[in-house]
């Protein structure tokens, strides 16, 4: 009896293992910078041409976004993050990655503007130094300068909820 | 049977410009910089496509790693370490192709032997009673 149900247990222990695997998602990586000080950077705002910089915003939390206008699933959450613009303070820096001016432009004026501050990164470069490795992708740099959390992939109303919101207010509550 | 040409020609030559978009000019110093290149590009992943490395990947980030590469190599004389300890800070381990030998990573490196091992325990028990059982009917 024990013999012949040996075969069944083997079965059922590799169907647990493989249905535990299928709902890991690989495009999950962990970023190996949370919990480091931001990267810095200096990039020219879209608009003004004037450079930029992480340490300009030291003191206070803010997100940076990772968008372009050649990117599907920006669009798709980009209302989202309109949306969490209109209702809450919280600065959001859009870095236009590997994309032209004119097509940001044309992009922020059909779907609406969520950035107090776009950064123009043509080549990429500040997204290697950031680790982006899909677009979108977004960060939370907290007081301090240091990225407490990293979204892969596009924003939805769900993480925003129970995931950016109680950060933030963590955040908030802590000395700058 | 001459559209089936057709297709075939097309096909083919749809190949022909795939297998050329992948070369890129690099021109280094040194042979050394140039073997420590090639093996760079072999090493690390590329995060899109995961499943392939820099060399292989004509993804648009595996481009601009490689090109990371080739200039860390070339203009701030980085040895093979360094790049690998920047790509690591910015990308996790997982950007190594092959992953470290560390007390995380053991299961992994040992896993294969272990049920290996396993295996020849079970076959060394099944001739056993088989032996045994042979015996038993003599």
């Amino acid at each position: 009896m024990k013999k012949q149900s040996m075969p069944l247990i083997i079965f059922g222990a590799l169907v647990i293992v493989l249905a535990i695997g299928l709902t890991l998602d690989p495009k999950d990586v962990p970023s190996p910078l949370i919990g480091k000080p931001a990267s810095e950077f200096s990039l020219p705002e879209l608009y003004t041409q004037e450079p930029f910089s992480p340490t300009q915003l030291k003191g206070e939390a803010w997100i940076l976004n990772i968008w372009a206008s050649w990117c599907v699933s920006c669009r798709q959450e980009h209302e989202v993050l309109v949306e969490f613009s209109e209702k809450y303070p919280t600065k959001i820096v859009g870095l236009n990655y590997k994309d032209t001016p004119e097509e940001a432009k044309a992009w922020l004026k059909q779907f609406g503007n969520p950035y107090q501050i776009t950064v123009e990164d043509q080549q990429g470069r500040a997204g290697i130094d950031w680790g982006v490795y899909g677009v979108p992708e977004t960060f939370v740099i907290d007081k301090k300068g240091i990225i407490r959390h990293k979204f892969t992939g596009p924003m939805t109303r769900k993480r925003v909820n129970d995931e950016l919101k109680p950060l933030l207010a963590q955040i908030d509550k802590e000395p700058s | 049977m001459n559209w089936l040409r057709l297709l075939l020609i097309s096909v083919l030559l749809s190949f022909h410009s795939q297998s050329f978009a992948a070369i890129e000019t690099y021109q280094f110093d040194s042979v050394e910089q140039e073997e420590a290149y090639k093996e760079l590009i072999f090493e690390l992943r590329c995060l899109v496509c995961q499943n392939q490395n820099l060399a292989d990947s004509n993804a648009e980030l595996a481009q601009d790693l490689r090109q990371q590469v080739y200039e860390m190599l070339t203009k701030q004389n980085a040895s093979k370490d360094e790049i690998v300890d920047y790509m690591v800070a910015r990308y996790g381990e997982f950007v190594m192709y092959k992953p470290p030998v560390e007390p995380n990573t053991y299961l992994l490196w040992v896993g294969p032997f272990l049920f290996l091992l396993i295996g020849l325990w079970i076959l060394i028990r099944i001739i056993r009673s088989n032996q045994q059982n042979n015996e038993l009917d003599k």
